[in-house]
């Protein structure tokens, strides 16, 4: 098939294999930002085929897994309302909140829907006038021109049945709390392709030049990860700490810019908290003021919320790479797909998730700061 | 679609356009609708008396009976329909044991305000499914429910076979050794029925796989190949027929990926939605374990697009599991779906 197939060529990928392993002379660390990337090198392998000094870490880049508890509890309540019609992503609806999922909302009733597009949302809301319309606007910088597109034109449409429960997060400041932490074992980064595709690049120059750190912008296919691995460990071996795009078929430097207009217009940069981690300044996007009024938290008063993670739940040491899924007391036991503890188990690409499907029956070998436990950036 | 109605539908447009609750009080109007629509479609001795039961002639050998439900939404996709589905769905599990299908009953729960123009679809479509499978619907029973408490039409389907083979056909059977052979594409119909439901268009038309898999099992046992398992691959898909074989079997099992046929338009579907072909479901498809000695001769009677995607392993001192080699030479574990395959978000 075309522009899959060539991507997953197993002749390239041993000639790549074997590159890497001539160039690497000594252990180094390098994480993958994206879920969709750790999807990728599990369910192909890819960590397999590379040389034992290099080991990959799972990033934060799961947008199903970095929500917070309070946002679900607030779709949870807004979706069991009676006058509401909730549209969400599909792998959203198993995330456990608090107390319930969106799943359990529908099976009692609730009139929840999976949406392929937000936009989509927008056309529920103008054929439901008498309902009001919520869609759980979630994700990075990937999804934030699609939902920015929804709330845009719902404005300009002026239906006024239609609103957003916002929890969009970015992911350079996410990169830069765990280049800050002390516990921090990343020595390069393979930069998320999709968000590139969006942004562009030049937002990850300075971190580079900070905090020394090789960044390659890398795609979703095997070869693209391997290309990505390649680049970051050539940088590492040389001394060298760039920012390269590897994913040049879908990302320019300067990123989308009629997207990222459309994102600036529509959104503003706010302090998030991030399912797990804690709150990260300035580290996601929230309806600028001229749209506040399609802010379905506002709408629906669900402010409010506050919760709790499961304390046994050590996602957040996962999603910062300090953890393995494996080294986790509850991974295979207390916490499966079926029952998550945590959201790291419930989307496909969610770090423990992904290693539950295709590699729960290894042996685990403990991280090298296994000691290090409830550090957070 | 009206015009070819009005030739075919045997009570008029314009007499009872839907289905009423009185077509299930058992009064005039439902003798309306068998007389009109289900026994024209099913005819056959065994239901023309119309009894209580249907009253079957003895068969040579032992029985294979089975039922299932279906609830498939929309009725209609491309490549088939509930009908269709309930006449394959049932045929295929009892060509799964070994069976030589015969006999069906059909059961309809209609909601109130369905077109009889659709049930007449429907009907049709099961009459002729049947027909291409070689089997008779000989009994069934039709309610309505209120307006709001249905979807359209249900329908169940039970039916009974006859096992002419001496074999032991099941996981129980299953050897170290076995090939795994596999008679076709995968994930055609559960894109279909996915495309047609969420309104999704794609640019290659992806049509269900839904068949009857009696005619390929047949051939198998009448070849003379010693069938250690069959299993039809419906929700689930690959991956879960797989899984509970090797799980029954207490057998691991391993799968090359790159030997599993998929069309491209399900890749492409899978890609852009985040399924995974494997998991997806199909309603034409079934997995063989057969001796790997005789792979060949099953794969010469089972014709083009069948292939061997497997082997089955010695036990070993793991849970059995199934290895699934993908296509850069590096192995990975099949796991079932926990629940619904949800599609991704980006």
């Amino acid at each position: 098939m075309k522009y899959l197939d060539e991507y997953r060529d197993a002749a390239t990928a041993r000639t790549y294999a074997e590159a890497i392993a001539r160039m690497t002379t000594r252990p180094w660390t390098i994480m993958e930002v994206c879920g969709g990337q750790t999807h990728a090198i599990v369910r192909f392998g890819i960590d397999t085929l590379l040389p034992p000094q290099i080991s990959l870490l799972h990033g934060p880049g799961c947008p199903v897994c970095v929500t917070p508890l309070e946002v679900l509890d607030q779709a949870v309540d807004i979706a069991a309302r009676p006058n509401v019609i909730f549209c969400s992503f599909g792998d959203m609806l198993r995330v456990p909140g608090s107390q319930s999922d969106l799943f359990q909302v529908k099976s009692n009733g609730g009139d929840v829907r999976i949406v392929y597009s937000p936009v989509d949302a927008v056309q529920v809301a103008r054929e439901n006038p008498e309902k009001e319309v919520v869609f759980l606007a979630v994700g990075f910088e990937t999804t934030a021109p699609a939902n920015a597109m929804a709330v845009h034109r719902a404005k300009e449409e002026g239906i006024s049945n239609f609103s957003v429960l916002v929890s969009h997060v970015l992911v350079p400041p996410a990169m830069e709390a765990i280049l800050s932490s002390r516990h921090n074992r990343v020595q390069g980064f393979l930069a998320a392709g999709h968000v590139c595709t969006v942004m562009g690049y030049t937002e990850y120059e300075p971190l580079a030049r900070r905090y020394h750190v090789p960044i390659v912008v890398t795609g979703f296919e095997p070869l693209d990860i391997l290309q990505g691995v390649y680049l970051c460990v050539r940088q590492l071996e040389e001394g060298r700490a760039e920012v390269e795009n590897q994913y040049s078929r879908s990302v320019r430097r300067e990123g989308n810019q009629p997207a990222q207009e459309l994102i600036r217009e529509v959104f503003t940069v706010v302090p998030r908290k991030w399912r797990g981690i804690g709150e990260i300044p300035a580290s996601g996007l929230g309806l600028a003021p001229p749209y506040a009024a399609f802010d379905a938290a506002k709408r629906f008063q669900v402010d409010s919320h506050h919760a709790e993670e499961n304390p046994e739940c050590i996602s957040g040491l996962v999603l910062q790479g300090i953890k393995k899924p494996q080294e986790c007391p509850a991974f295979g036991t207390k916490c499966t797909p079926t029952h998550p503890l945590g959201a790291t188990m419930v989307s496909s690409e969610g770090a423990c998730a992904a290693y539950y499907k295709y590699r729960r029956h290894e042996t685990v070998e403990p991280s090298p700061s296994a000691a290090v436990g409830g550090a957070a950036p | 679609m009206i015009e070819d109605f009005a030739l075919q539908c045997p009570i008029p447009l314009d007499d009872n356009p839907t289905v009423q609750m009185g077509h299930g009080g058992g009064g005039r109007m439902t003798r309306d609708l068998i007389e009109k629509i289900f026994l024209p479609a099913f005819t056959n001795d065994l239901l023309a008396p119309l009894h209580d039961g249907a009253i079957l002639p003895p068969v040579g050998g032992r029985l294979a009976f089975t039922t299932d439900s279906f609830v498939v939404r929309p009725i209609f996709f491309r490549g088939g329909d509930l009908g269709s589905l309930a006449v394959n769905g049932t045929v295929n599990d009892l060509a799964m044991c070994g069976a030589r299908p015969l006999y069906l009953s059909a059961g309809f729960i209609l909601e109130e305000g369905l077109p009889i123009k659709d049930l007449w679809r429907v009907v049709r479509s099961m009459a002729d499914a049947a027909a291409a499978a070689g089997v008779r619907v000989v009994t069934g029973d039709t309610k309505v429910v209120d307006k709001g408490h249905g979807d359209g039409i249900f329908i169940n389907t039970a039916g009974v076979g006859v096992i002419e083979t001496r074999l032991t056909i099941g996981p129980m059977s299953v050897r170290p050794g076995d090939a795994i052979l596999l008679n076709g594409d995968i994930g055609r119909h559960g894109i279909a029925v996915m495309a047609e439901r969420e309104g999704l268009e794609f640019e290659s038309d992806i049509s269900s796989d839904c068949a009857p898999l009696n005619g390929p099992v047949l051939a198998l046992l009448d070849g003379g190949v010693e069938v250690h398992c069959l299993r039809d691959l419906t929700r689930g898909g690959l991956t879960s027929a797989l899984i509970e074989i090797s799980e029954s079997a207490n057998l691991p099992m391993r799968v090359e990926e790159e030997t599993v046929s998929v069309q491209d338009g399900v890749r492409g579907a899978c890609e852009i939605l985040g399924l995974e072909p494997f998991s997806v479901a199909n309603e034409g498809r079934f997995i063989a374990f057969v001796p790997a000695g005789e792979a060949e001769t099953a794969l010469r009677l089972l014709g083009s697009g069948a292939a061997v995607i497997g082997a089955v392993d010695p036990p070993g001192n793991q849970p059995p599991l199934v290895r699934v080699r993908t296509s850069l030479g590096t192995s990975r574990i099949l796991d079932l779906p926990s629940g619904e395959q949800l599609p991704r978000i980006c």
